[in-house]
């Protein structure tokens, strides 16, 4: 097969920076060198690449628009999100692995934390020598995690956590939990260390999407953790959603890098296919299919540029972001279908990547808020009601 | 240490490569550029010896504004400084080696590094050249280094074996797939890089010594045939390759 050598369709590179392009082709070439040679079998083998961590910690692909002071890159978002396209151009995976450990873990550290905190955690997750995960959602509370059961109590100098949380990335390889519990009924960001007395993270079996990522439930039972391991400046549903509103933003990117491996393999199999004497890529069913794939793809590429300058320019809204979440997940989706259909019964195997595209997406749309839930955001900023219940 | 590393910019490897409608240049519309992949081990080897014995090292490239895009990216992979030796024309080898010659004359380098070829137009002479310039002794395809006590020892790659040679400092070394896996640019390097100059000198005089005529494409291939199947087919397909194609 052809190599991959992006989509651009509108010549976005026109409207990018230098910086932001070598940013993209160093994380493409990496990708192409080291994530995709080995995702398959990690694929069929439901097990997360963590002999990748180091190199994408060294490459600087963590946490990347944070300070250089804490051993971070201080990129711009544009090419953050020019990151996330490249990585979840290899697995939906690898890239959830560093939107979790940038967007859920570091940035509430580096928002809601103390300097100590800062200073102590965001240099080790920065290398990837430290795993961080973000708890919120529990068996019973998805889209609505206001409703959190997950309590801590103080006493004396140290809190007492009680609770479950569930579907929690990176947890069972975390070095560390940012647990979101009700203190005195008001939502509250906390530090749990992997080893803690009262703390447990089972993982997860059985998913036919997000193989190659781990996913985790986290036990809470009396278990105590030292005063100052509380998020000081964290307070109410607001802090855990800031963090979402960054991981969305970088899903927004992400699903594009998804979309075009399977774009580009079903471009390419549509020329060498040959049925009725001719490559299938010459029927108008097929071109119809193609045409909306590259439309698609180019319409989120706009959306997520455009976005990107506005979250550097800090005019972005949390609304705009659900809408580039919203519908670039939805076409992403659609569009590792379609691949799928293209490729016929080959499209089912995992010579090619475009199944388990399609099947990643499928946890993409739901996490980070629902297709669903998105559209009530939308819904409620157009119109002025809330339609949640 | 003082280290050069000479990079050129050159059409990406999945290029398409279209001849330029004055039949002698190729077309450039369309097509992306790179840090020429042998460029890309010289710089490795470079960056390997600095950060074992400290210096600097400094890249070169000779040719357009648009190879600062090249020199940006060996900035990132952690070059000290960057020179761009500006000329707009077209130059061949001899002419591209003794403008870098010049420039390095007053740079004064202990060891100057070149890719084995540049992937554009496979002359295989500039490092060669260089030294020629220069005076010094040059060492060409290199697969191994090892730095020590002022001595360079490498090893060559020859037809079916490695050659051992030593040489003294300063000296040109033409990197070889082979010699070192290079380092992917860190988002840091990249940042960093933004912030580091990229001097601009305009490049030594020097006239071309080789003109090109024209290029053409080599002809299409035709498609393959298929004689048979098994060992019925062999005595033919032997026939054919021996009376059609004339290769036995
Ligand atoms: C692989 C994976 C990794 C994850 N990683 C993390 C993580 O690291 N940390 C974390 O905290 N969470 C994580 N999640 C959890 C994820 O955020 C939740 O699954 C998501 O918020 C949806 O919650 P739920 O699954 O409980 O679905 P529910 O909330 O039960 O929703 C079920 C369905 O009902 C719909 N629905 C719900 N409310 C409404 C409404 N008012 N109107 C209309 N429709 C509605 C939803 O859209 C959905 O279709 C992960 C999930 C997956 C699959
Ligand atoms: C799990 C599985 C089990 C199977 N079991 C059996 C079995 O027991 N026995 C058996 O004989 N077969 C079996 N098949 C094969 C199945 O019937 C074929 O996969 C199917 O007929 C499609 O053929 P193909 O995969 O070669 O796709 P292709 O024919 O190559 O089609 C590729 C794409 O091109 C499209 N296309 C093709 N021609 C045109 C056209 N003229 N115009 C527009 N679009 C076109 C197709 O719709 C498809 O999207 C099985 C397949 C699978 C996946």
């Amino acid at each position: 097969m052809a190599k991959f050598q992006g989509v651009d369709y509108f010549d976005l590179d026109d409207v990018l920076e230098d910086d932001e392009i070598l940013v993209r082709n160093t994380v493409r070439e990496f990708v192409e060198d080291k994530v995709i040679p080995i995702i398959e079998k990690h694929n069929r083998e439901s097990t997360f690449p963590k002999e990748l961590i180091p190199i994408i910690g060294e490459l600087g692909l963590i946490g990347s628009t944070l300070p250089e002071k804490y051993g971070c890159a201080g990129m711009n978002n544009v090419a953050y999100g020019l990151v996330m396209q490249e990585l979840e151009r290899g697995d939906s995976g690898i890239r959830s692995f560093a939107s979790v450990q940038g967007a859920l873990v570091m940035y509430p550290i580096y928002t809601f934390g103390t300097e100590e905190q800062r200073e102590h955690w965001l240099p080790k997750l920065a290398s990837g020598e430290k795993i961080g995960c973000f708890g919120l959602t529990e068996p019973d509370y998805g889209s609505n995690p206001s409703g959190m059961k997950t309590r801590a109590e103080k006493k004396g100098d140290r809190y007492i956590l009680n609770g479950a949380k569930m579907w929690i990335t990176n947890g069972t390889i975390a070095d560390v939990a940012v647990v979101w519990a009700k203190l005195d009924g008001e939502i509250r960001g906390f530090l749990v260390e992997k080893g803690t007395k009262g703390f447990s993270a089972p993982e997860m079996k059985g998913k036919h999407s997000l193989r190659a990522s781990v996913t985790s439930e986290l036990v809470l039972e009396d278990c105590e953790i030292p005063e100052e391991n509380l998020l000081p400046e964290s307070g109410g549903l607001k802090s855990p959603l800031m963090c979402l509103n960054q991981a969305r933003y970088g899903i927004a990117w992400g699903v594009l890098g998804a979309a075009m491996a399977c774009y580009h393999t079903a471009l390419d199999y549509s020329q060498t296919r040959i049925q009725f004497d001719k490559p299938i890529g010459s029927f108008q069913l097929i071109q119809e299919k193609l045409t909306h794939m590259v439309t698609e793809i180019t319409k989120g590429q706009l959306l997520c540029w455009k976005l990107g300058r506005m979250k550097d320019a800090g005019t972005l809204k949390h609304t705009q972001v659900s809408m580039a979440k919203r519908n670039n997940c939805y076409h992403a989706l659609e569009i590792a279908r379609m691949s799928r259909e293209i490729l016929g019964a080959n499209g089912i195997l995992d010579e090619y990547p475009v199944m388990r595209h399609a099947a990643n997406l499928e946890s993409v749309k739901t996490y980070e808020g629902t297709h669903e839930i998105h559209t009530l955001i939308i819904g409620q900023d157009v119109t002025g009601i809330a339609a949640f219940t | 240490m003082k280290i050069a590393v000479c990079v050129s910019h050159v059409p990406d490897t999945e290029t398409k490569v279209k001849i330029g409608s004055d039949g002698k240049t190729i077309d450039t519309s369309g097509v992306n550029y790179i840090l020429n992949p042998y460029d890309e081990f010289a710089v490795e080897e470079a960056l390997k010896i600095r950060e074992k014995d400290g210096g600097e090292v400094v890249a070169v490239s000779l040719g357009e504004d648009a190879n600062k895009e090249t020199l940006r990216k060996a900035l990132a992979m952690g070059i000290d400084k960057a020179v761009l030796l500006k000329d707009e024309h077209e130059r061949d080898s001899y002419a591209v080696a003794k403008g870098i010659a010049e420039y390095l004359k007053s740079y004064e380098p202990d060891l100057i590094f070149v890719g084995k070829q540049s992937i554009d137009y496979d002359n295989l002479q500039v490092g060669g050249l260089i030294a020629e310039f220069l005076g010094l002794p040059s060492v060409s395809v290199a697969v191994k280094l090892e730095y020590a006590d002022g001595k360079l020892k490498a090893e060559r790659e020859i037809e079916g074996a490695h050659e051992h040679v030593e040489v003294t400092l300063p000296c040109v070394v033409a990197a070889q797939r082979g010699l070192n896996e290079p380092r992917y640019p860190s988002l840091k390097g990249i940042m960093q890089a933004k912030k580091k100059p990229i001097e601009e000198i305009e490049a030594a005089q020097a006239e071309s010594r080789v003109k090109v005529l024209g290029m053409k494409k080599p002809p299409e291939k035709q498609p393959g045939k298929i004689v048979g199947e098994g060992v019925d087919a062999v005595p033919e397909l032997v026939r054919l390759l021996r009376e059609e194609a004339k290769v036995i």
